[in-house]
């Protein structure tokens, strides 16, 4: 910064001594960013570590309790998004801001039309300018293409179109890869090169270190609201990295130890089960897990795996087969009976099958047993039994709430799911069942529910793993079957296994196919 | 308001942001109701046009009627059927249901005791006849909130749709038991007996026409509270209603839950119809009909499905009904007014209610795709 100043070219963006608070707690305790120009700034930090609501404050979205902002050296004030807007700040959100139904060009000018008389809409000279617009920074988009049919990276790269409309010189991305595949970063990281070579300046927030290494000019840390420290790629690893933003050493890959599989917990014989659309989606599924081991199942979302589940932990009736559980047959059994017969489950969509978002967190840790004593005494709640239990749940499992009372959706998304966590693995357990257990979850809550998994599997429980995330998978798994369009198409030895061939045939599983119902005849 | 949202905040904590808005609506409400009154003032006999007193005067004069002994009464009995049947609505809400069928379930209620009134009330003293009679128009409301219930967790049929539909089918119910079973021996026009003549009348316990309803209305709440949030079927019902598919890997039944809820709403209604016809109406004549089923809905978004709001927002409604005649003798402003006071109030609610669906669709949970259960989650404000 003192040598820019020297230069006499200020940065394009300067945020100073930025502290804002809410009540409880400080967000941003004096943060301090600067962002030249031509530059892409990566944003490091866990969830929950203050990077949002720097940003916030950025876009006026929130008011700083202290702190001054300098845009090309001059201080500003911004009192709202469109404020922002105007001052050539954009910002690239998780979640999608588009209309579906609507083309491309028409969402890329939604609320900068460009009207051919006061009250029509130019859409003729609309598109034009966003083909323009695109052409000129490689963006291979249709203007005239609906929303709701493109791809997700599509969708986004629509996102950052319609901020250039608006000329934005500072680009904001909230963790713009969390959504993407590999094949489509790699595409956008491209994309952010052109716009930074044309003199932009680009913040990109994310908590994933490689993603962070490839592609930022410099790296800021931050860790509970406060500025860690500033990095360049070329100088740091991700194992420092890691450790500044957790604030401890941090071992990036699981260390799961041998397993001493016992006798098998599960077996699933020839189970079909349909999908909502009353399609056979699992289609004859043979599975044995034995007591601390861990099975991952690898395959491309949508291949059978969720219905597979679901069927498991009785949200989904089979069609037929056989489930059973130390010897018991546990075929069609309700969510509650696979409980109470050992059966935990941590959901990738916690929202829609783990957590009841606008409940305290105590009522979550006992979403599963509040019936049954202590929480309960007949019909009649025993909340201090409740609020008890969740105490120690809370500092066992390292849960950051402010309270037991707070609401679970003011919770960062690893705190949420540790809530999950608490709840299933908090007791005696037989079979474990993790549908993408870390799904979006920061570099620290992935090491600490990785560390649980392998203490229940060590403990002797039987756990099936299914992750889309195939380095998961690999990481964690005892054993790998690769599950393709409702079968199981092949087995690995976890240590053994290759990385490409799982994937091959996570993709293309027919071959294999053919060759399993060889072996089986 | 930004001082008013503080003080409530150290107040209520929590349930300060939805008090105020609820706040914020009322007064909204009297200031558009002010503006109509001035605007249609000209109409009115005596005045100008734009008379910019006579909103003031009206006001006055409404809660002028409010604060007599008489009035105050007035406002209890109003109040109860709202209390009973807005508990019943709020009660839906936390379960994610949209109980339209309020008026459905009042009017069985009603028949519930008259019926009992007409077969016991003759040989049976009234500490027989009227524990009866209430019991009989629980039962009854609660029969006419099963058929919903029944209907949407074996079907998936709407309960928006068929309590709406359901509505017609009693209120014809109704007249067919008013002008066949249930018709007063021997009188030339189809018209129920009167309980005052046997033995079911509700005893008065407070001022002119106080009658034991208000007891029982007051005496629901607390009942309604603990179920909600110091059992174990509170627990699944709030649960069902603010995550059906986490309630369903709970182990919960939402089916049998969406019955259950159906039909505590619906005993909730009946119990208003009940001691409507056993403390005020007394005798009921074909055209009999009710509005306590929809009023209910503002008084349950009013409070936010907390059974302790319903509370004042049922006496709040009351009240608007107890002050409306004073209004008119005194100010010259037609009781209508009171209504048109509580669309607004509806309107507003419904705007913010609408205001806060969409922006919380974007972050998860709230995935319903119908509009009436975002409305009824919604509904539950900062729950």
């Amino acid at each position: 910064m003192t040598e820019d100043a020297a230069k006499g070219t200020p940065p394009a963006l300067e945020m100073r001594g930025i502290t804002k608070r809410y009540p409880g707690v400080v967000a941003c305790d004096r943060m301090s960013l600067d962002v030249r120009p031509g530059e892409i700034h990566a944003l490091l930090g866990e969830n929950g570590a203050g990077k949002t609501t720097l940003m916030n404050v950025l876009y006026g979205l929130a008011r700083p309790d202290e702190g001054t902002i300098l845009l090309d050296g001059r201080e500003i004030g911004i009192a709202g998004p469109s404020d922002a807007i105007a001052r050539g700040i954009s910002m690239v959100h998780q979640h999608f801001m588009l209309v579906p139904v609507l083309s491309v060009a028409e969402n890329v000018i939604l609320g900068a039309e460009t009207m051919s008389n006061p009250i029509f809409v130019d859409l003729q000279e609309a598109s034009r300018r966003v083909a323009a617009l695109a052409e000129r920074f490689g963006f291979n988009l249709d203007p005239e293409a609906r929303v709701g049919s493109l791809s997700v990276g599509q969708q986004q790269r629509v996102e950052i179109l319609k901020a250039l409309y608006r000329d934005a010189r500072i680009l904001v991305l909230d963790e713009p890869t969390a959504v993407l595949t590999p094949q489509e970063t790699g595409e956008i990281f491209t994309l952010l090169r052109r716009l930074v070579d044309d003199g932009r300046s680009i913040v990109f927030i994310s908590h994933k270190l490689y993603e962070v290494l490839e592609i930022a000019d410099r790296i800021t840390v931050i860790r509970r609201g406060k500025v860690i420290g500033e990095r360049r790629p070329g100088e740091t690893t991700e194992e420092e990295l890691a450790e500044l933003m957790v604030g401890r050493a941090v071992e990036l890959t699981a260390d799961r130890g041998a397993s001493h599989p016992g006798e098998p917990l599960l077996r699933v014989e020839g189970l079909h089960v349909a999908d909502d659309r009353r399609q056979e989606a699992v289609v004859g599924v043979d599975l044995e897990i034995k007591a601390g081991e861990i099975l991952g199942i690898a395959g491309v979302a949508g291949n059978g795996q969720d219905e597979l589940v679901q069927a498991l932990i009785g949200l989904r009736g089979a069609l037929g087969g056989k489930v059973t559980l130390a010897g018991r047959d546990v075929t069609g059994f309700s969510p509650r009976r696979m409980n109470e017969a050992g059966v935990g489950y941590v959901p990738g969509d916690r929202h829609k099958f783990g957590l009841i978002l606008s409940f305290p967190v105590y009522d979550n840790l006992i979403l599963t047993s509040y019936y049954r004593p202590p929480f309960a005494h007949g019909p009649l709640r025993n909340d201090a039994a409740i609020l008890e239990s969740a105490e120690a749940q809370i500092s066992r499992f390292d849960v950051r709430t402010p309270s037991s009372q707070a609401t679970t959706s003011t919770l960062s998304g690893g705190n949420q799911q540790k809530v999950v966590v608490a709840r299933e693995f908090d007791r005696e357990l037989k079979l474990l069942v993790l549908d993408q257990p870390t799904r979006g979850l920061d570099v620290g809550s992935i090491e600490f529910i990785h560390r649980q998994i392998i203490a229940k599997r060590d403990a002797g429980t039987a756990v099936l793993l299914v992750s889309a995330e195939l380095d998961e998978v690999l990481e964690m798994s005892d054993r790998i079957a690769v599950m393709y369009r409702g079968r199981i198409v092949a087995e690995f030895d976890g240590r053994t296994a290759d990385k490409s061939e799982v994937g091959l045939l996570m993709a293309t599983g027919g071959r294999t196919a053919a060759a399993a119902e060889e072996t089986r005849a | 308001m930004k001082g008013l949202a503080r003080t409530l905040k150290r107040v209520f904590g929590t349930a300060a942001r939805p008090l105020a808005e609820s706040l914020v609506a009322i007064v909204l409400a009297l200031a558009i109701g002010a503006v109509l009154i001035a605007v249609f003032s000209g109409l009115l006999p005596g005045h100008s046009a734009f008379d910019l007193g006579l909103p003031y005067a009206a006001y006055a004069a409404l809660l002028e009627g409010v604060l007599s002994l008489n009035g105050m009464t007035a406002t209890l009995v109003y109040a109860t059927p709202l209390i009973l049947t807005g508990l019943g609505v709020a009660l839906g809400f936390k379960a994610g249901l949209f109980n339209i069928g309020g008026r459905g379930q009042f009017l069985m209620g009603a028949v519930g005791a008259l019926a009992v009134a007409t077969v016991v009330g003759q040989s049976q003293s009234s500490y027989i006849t009227i524990p009866l009679a209430l019991l009989a128009g629980a039962l009854f409301g609660a029969a006419a909130g099963f058929i919903p219930g029944a209907l949407k967790a074996t079907s998936g049929a709407h309960e928006v749709v068929t309590t709406i539909m359901l509505n017609y089918i009693f209120v014809f119910t109704t007249y067919w038991a008013i002008s066949g079973p249930l018709a007063l021996p021997g009188s030339p026009q189809a018209i129920s007996v009167d309980v005052t003549t046997r033995n079911a009348a509700l005893p008065i316990i407070l001022g002119r026409d106080g009658h034991l309803g208000i007891l029982v209305a007051l005496l629901a709440v607390p009942l309604v509270w603990f179920l909600l949030y110091r059992t174990t079927l509170g627990f699944e019902i709030r649960a069902a209603g603010a995550n059906p598919d986490a309630a369903r890997y709970g182990g919960m039944r939402t089916n049998r839950l969406i019955v259950l809820t159906m039909s505590i709403a619906g005993l909730l209604a009946g119990l208003a119809g009940a001691t409507t016809i056993l403390g005020v109406v007394h005798q009921v004549a074909p055209g009999y009909d009710t509005t306590v089923g929809f009023e209910a809905i503002t008084v349950a978004l009013l409070a936010r499905s907390n059974p302790i709001g319903v509370v004042f927002s049922g006496l709040l409604l009351g009240a608007m009904r107890a002050g409306a005649q004073s209004m008119q003798i005194q100010a010259g402003v037609p009781p209508e007014l009171v209504d048109a006071l509580q669309a607004i109030i509806l309107l507003l609610l419904v705007i913010n209610v609408l205001r806060r669906w969409l922006a919380g669709r974007s972050n998860g949970q709230r995935s319903a795709p119908a509009a009436t259960v975002g409305l009824a989650q919604a509904a539950e404000g900062a729950q």
